[in-house]
Formats: structure tokens, sequence, C-alpha cells
């Protein structure tokens, strides 16, 4: 087995695109569940509409400022189709509608009628030009070890860490304010916050919006080293970004990011460590697609474990969850 | 309802006319008509006309499943009536959302406290406060436009809690306070939003007994300042106490209203609390002896003591009532 690779691959999941772009999710997440209390099922849907709605635009000849702008526009208009009829309603509601919309966008982008705008099942590529174009880092190879990219990739790994940065500093400035004040008392007990004359309906749209918006940044940033497919953006993916969220604690800044580094690190570990004993026969019996999805059937072992051992999350405070019914 | 002690009609300097349920008072805060609230068979509230005094504390009261919730609901808009129309300070709040409500000054309590857990005793608080610059969107982005405001605000609340006792708890969250201290909470909470009317639903229940004492000051206080308060209680002590006046509900209706010492002593009242408890003997209620409502009180709250929080039924003899009225 080599070590030496496992471990290299292992540590550069910590910078990856990929990491930032969940943990942008799991941020978004976070306004939702952690701090407003929203039930959101679907955080899938939104890095799905992000995707789409950068890349369709992108192919068809728009600058990159429309398509970010078109991207956040439709995460934005989506959180209110959601919002509109469910916020009113139990909490519940939301969680149902989540789950049910994530999946039936994810079937409209991929129905052969839209093949000319979704490529359908085989989703979207070449939508990278816009964004390579602003890279200001000349062509080259940097940085040491397992850190060596080229300058693309460095380019959407510091612009993906510097939108996990601005998004952590947002929910920051939004959470230590009243205005967070009032979303973290909805999430307690939305009648006595209305009871205090506060337009809970609003509040809660507001949160569906900005964690969604996040979501959809995410979703930006999670298809800049790979292409658009729709098999990526099924409930698994709400599922891991969830995960993430409650493994580094749902309610707290530096929680989703520590979260998000931990999951890819003991991801591509273990990917890396069953991988290269089933090449040295010590597991034989197993293919390498079993193998892949050993890793995921660890992740649930890990998330029960985490619920039962540490269910405030890593950065969680315990007393503050275990007031919680 | 025949009613002899009552034949020469009754006047009162709140009272618009003759004293009796629903009388038109001289200068009402709240003035609703028909509203009426039914769950399934059952018709919860079915009040014709009610007005509350302002500037005075009025009590609610009557039996378990009178309907006294489901009305602070209906007029906070925290429930839908069936039928019914009322205002507020001469403004249609019918059909207003809850929200609304609150923001025209008349802000509630409820029954079952909701303490929000996982904030601070002082986060609690500084919700209540209205108008903060700090709640919007955007201007929450910017600590300069809403320190000073928050500063005043913590202030006050700091105050609030001295009063309520609560200081020490500043930090805790609320989830770690014992019930009668999340009522106090929850009480001081809605005074941070200053409110003209304040519908308070049971604030005694649970409520350490000495403890009673100074929050009944502090309603009264809160009259001194020109609020007014509606207030549902079983306490009868607290009732006679500090009330100014009582509105009787019984079966969803307002069966009878009058100044405290007087209302005890309406039949219908009595009819409304026994009617409730069967099993009271009526011939103890004939003698002379302890006022019968607080006697069918205290019965009904021996026969289910698991429903009741403490600090219900202290009862209290009319002799023990006139000397709190001696005091005033
Ligand atoms: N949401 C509801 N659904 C059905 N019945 C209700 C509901 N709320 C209250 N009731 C019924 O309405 C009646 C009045 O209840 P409530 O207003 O809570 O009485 P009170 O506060 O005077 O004790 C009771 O019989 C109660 O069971
Ligand atoms: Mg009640």
């Amino acid at each position: 087995m080599d070590w030496g690779n496992i471990f290299g691959n292992a540590v550069g999941e910590i910078i990856s695109p990929t990491t930032a772009a969940y943990a942008l999710a799991a941020i978004g997440l976070g306004v939702h569940f952690g701090y407003t209390g929203l039930l959101n099922f679907g955080q899938a849907a939104f890095l799905l509409i992000g995707a789409y709605a950068f890349a369709i635009p992108t192919l068809a000849g728009a600058p990159i400022i429309v398509a970010v702008l078109c991207a956040i526009a439709c995460s934005v208009i989506f959180a209110f189709i959601l919002g509109i009829p469910t916020l009113r309603l139990r909490a519940d509601y939301l969680a149902i509608v989540t789950i049910a919309s994530a999946e039936v966008v994810r079937f409209i982008v991929t129905t052969t009628g839209l093949t000319d705008f979704t490529g359908a099942a085989n989703g979207l590529s070449g939508f990278k030009g816009t964004f390579a174009a602003i890279n200001p880092i000349p062509a080259g190879t940097y940085g040491f070890g397992p850190f060596t990219y080229n300058e693309y990739d460095w380019w959407v790994r510091i612009v993906g860490w510097t939108l996990v940065v601005l998004a952590s500093v947002l929910v920051w400035l939004l959470m230590r304010s009243p205005w967070g004040r009032v979303v973290k008392g909805i999430r307690e007990d939305e009648d006595a916050v209305r009871s205090l004359g506060k337009n809970v309906y609003s509040y809660k749209m507001q949160a569906l919006v900005i964690g969604g918006g996040l979501g959809s940044i995410a979703g930006i940033i999670f298809i800049l080293p790979r292409a658009v497919q729709p098999a990526n953006y099924t409930t698994g993916l709400t599922f891991f970004i969830w995960t993430i969220m409650l493994l580094g604690g749902a309610a707290t800044i530096f929680g989703p990011i520590i979260g998000s580094m931990i999951f890819w690190v003991v991801l591509s570990l273990t990917q890396g460590i069953l991988y290269g004993a089933i090449e040295s026969g010590a597991l034989g019996f197993l293919s390498t697609t079993q193998a892949g999805q050993i890793r995921f059937i660890l992740v649930g072992v890990a998330l029960m474990l985490l619920v039962i051992f540490r269910p405030q999350g890593i950065f969680g405070n315990k007393k503050e969850l275990s007031f919680s019914v | 309802m025949s009613n002899i002690e009552t034949a020469a009609p009754q006047t009162h300097p709140l009272v618009k006319g003759e004293v009796g349920p629903g009388c038109a008072k001289t200068d009402p805060i709240v003035i609703a008509d028909s509203v009426t609230r039914q769950f399934g068979g059952l018709k919860a509230v079915d009040v014709a006309h009610l007005e509350i005094p302002r500037g005075k504390i009025t009590a609610l009261i009557g039996p378990n499943g009178a309907g006294k919730t489901t009305m602070f609901n209906l007029l906070t808009g925290f429930d839908k009536p069936n039928t019914g129309t009322w205002e507020f300070n001469g403004k249609s709040l019918a059909g207003v959302p809850a929200f609304k409500v609150a923001r025209a000054g008349m802000v509630r309590t409820f029954q079952l406290t909701k303490s929000l857990g996982r904030l601070s005793v002082l986060q609690n608080m500084l919700l209540g406060a209205t108008g903060q610059k700090g709640e919007g969107l955007f201007t929450s982005l910017i600590k300069p436009l809403w320190r000073a405001q928050e500063e005043e605000n913590t202030a006050r609340a700091d105050d609030l809690l001295a009063r309520f006792k609560l200081d020490a708890k500043r930090e805790d969250y609320a989830a770690s306070l014992s019930g009668g201290q999340r009522k106090l909470l929850e009480m001081a909470r809605a005074l941070m939003s200053k409110p003209e009317l304040i519908m308070l639903d049971e604030p005694m229940a649970g409520v350490n007994p000495a403890l009673t004492q100074s929050l009944l000051g502090h309603i009264k206080n809160l009259k001194e300042d020109g609020t007014s308060v509606l207030f549902v209680e079983h306490d009868m002590h607290m009732v006679m106490h500090i009330s100014d006046w009582v509105v009787v509900m019984a079966e969803g209706r307002v069966v009878a209203e009058g100044p405290p010492e007087n209302v005890m002593k309406d039949p219908a009242v009595i009819d409304a609390y026994l009617g409730a408890h069967h099993d009271t003997d009526l011939g103890d209620l004939m003698e002379d002896g302890p006022n019968p409502v607080i006697e069918a009180e205290r019965k009904a709250h021996e026969a289910h003591p698991e429903a009741e929080t403490a600090g219900y039924g202290v009862s209290t003899t009319p002799a023990a009532t006139d000397a709190d009225d001696e005091e005033k």
C-alpha cells in the first residue's frame, strides 16, 4: 500500500474545491436548521439550481457576473416557491416539500425534452471558460507536496475558500445581531416571537433565501472542477450536507467548515485504505465498487456514533443542545 | 336568571348604564362583538358583547374550559373566530395577524409558558423590545447602526430583570429556569415592548408565593404607569386583591361582571362554578360560611390537583377579602 499517496490525497481534500462547496452548502443549511429551525431536506436542489443556472447562461455566452447573478436569482425564486405555501404551516410541511421538490427539479433537468438546455442525463460541460478567463494566476504549476496544482486548480480553490470565509463572516454578523436573535427565537418557539410583534413569516423567508442562496453559490463552486451531472444531486447529497453540518455543530460558525474538511479527509482516507487493501489482496473478495459503497456505510455509522456520543457536534455547546426537546 | 340581591339596578363609575354581563364601559380599550369560536360541536367562545376598561386591572375568571384562553387567542390573532369583530383603541383588529396585534400595543403571555430555551434570559428580554433597527436584514450587518439602541434596551431589560428577581439568571439559558421563573420571564419580556394592554394568562401559576406579593405590587404599578391589564387567574386572593373589575366566563359566555367585591356573590357565578362540579353539596353553600365560589374552586382543586399548578386555590374567606379592600 502506498501510504504516502493515500495520506497525500487525504490531506489534499482539506483545501479541495469540493470541500469548500460542501462547507458553503452546510453554512447555508446551518442558517436554515441550526439558527432558524427550518427543516430543509432539499439543500441538494439549491446546489442543482446554482449549477444549472450558472452553466446554462455561460454556455449561451453570458459573462460570468450575469451567470452568477442568474444562479443567485434562481435560488431566491426557488426559495420563495418553497416558502410561500409552507412557512405559515407547521415545520414538518417545509421538510416534506423540500424533499419532494428536490427530486422534482432533478427529474426536470434530466428529462430528454430539455436536452438542448440541460443536457438531460449527460449534464453539461464546457462552461469553465469565463471563470478561467478572469484567473489572474499565470499558467504553470505551483505549490508543494500534496498541494501542487496548476493555475486553474489554484484559482478554483482561492475563489471557493474566499467565498467560504465571506459566507462565514456574513453568518457571524447576522447571528450576533438582533436579526439573529429573532431567528433563533423562531427556532425555539415561533408563537412566542409572534407575540412580541415580530413578523415570523418574513424572517423565516429571509432565512430560507439566505441559506438557499449560499447553497446555490456552493453549487457553482462544486461544478467548477468538474462537469454538471444530474446524478450528483440526489437526496444523498442533501444527506451528506446534513452530516457535515451536524458533525461540526449546527449553530456554529466554524462547524460547517471543519465538518466538511473532516468528512472529505475521512472519505479519502477510507477509500485509499480500502482500495489499497483490495489491490494487495487483503480484501480480495471486495470489488472497488463495493469498497466505494462501504465508505458511505462507514459515513452512516460515523453519523450514528456522532449523534450518540457527541450530539452537539465538534463545536456545538453540549449544554445548549441538552435543552433541546 | 332571577337575581334577588341585585333587583335594584346597579351602577359603577367604570360602567356606562347598568352593571351586568356585557355592559358598556365609560372608557373601553377593547370592545368585542358576537365573537364565537367552535371546536367541532363545542362552542368554546360565544361572547355577545364585552368591553375591557382602559387603565384598569381586569380579571377574567371562570372554571376550567370556560373559554378564557381561547378568548385570549382570538383577541390577539393567534386563533381565528367563526364570527365576530373586535376593536382595540377604536381600531378593528379582527383578522389582523398576531404580530401586528402585538405591535398595536396589545401584548399577551401564554398559559403554557413559551420561554425561548436556548437563548439566555437577557436575550429573551431583548427580543421583547420593539422598533429595533438591528432586526432589519441589512441594518443588522452594521453594528454602529444599532449599538446604542441595544445598550438602551439592555439597560431596560436589566431593570425589569431586577424587579422580577431574575437578575442573577441574566446569562443563563432560559431552559434552565424553573416553571415559575419562566412565567416571570415571559411577563417581563412582554413588558419590554411597553404594551398599552397586557394580557396575562394565569401569570401566577407556579410562582413561588413569596414572590406573588411583589408581583401583585408590580402589576399595580403597571396600572399607575397607565398600562391596562387583563389577566386570567384562578388565585382568588389575587383576583380580589388587585383587580378593579372582574369578568366571569362559563361555557364560552360572559355570565357576569362587576367589581370584585360584588361579583363573587352573583348567583350566576356560583352557578357557573358549581355547574362544573356537580359533586359539591349545595347544602354547604346555603349556610353562612366561606365564599361558595372559592370553596368550589378549592374542591375542584382537591379533586384534580395534578391539573393545576401551585398557587391555584389559595383560598380566602370574605373576611380576608374585606381586609384587603381596606388596605387600599
Ligand atoms: N385547539 C382546540 N381544539 C379543540 N378544542 C379546544 C381547543 N382549544 C380549546 N378547546 C376547548 O375549548 C374549551 C375552552 O378551552 P380554554 O379556552 O382553554 O379554557 P380555559 O382557558 O377557560 O380553561 C375547552 O373545552 C377546550 O377543551
Ligand atoms: Mg386557560
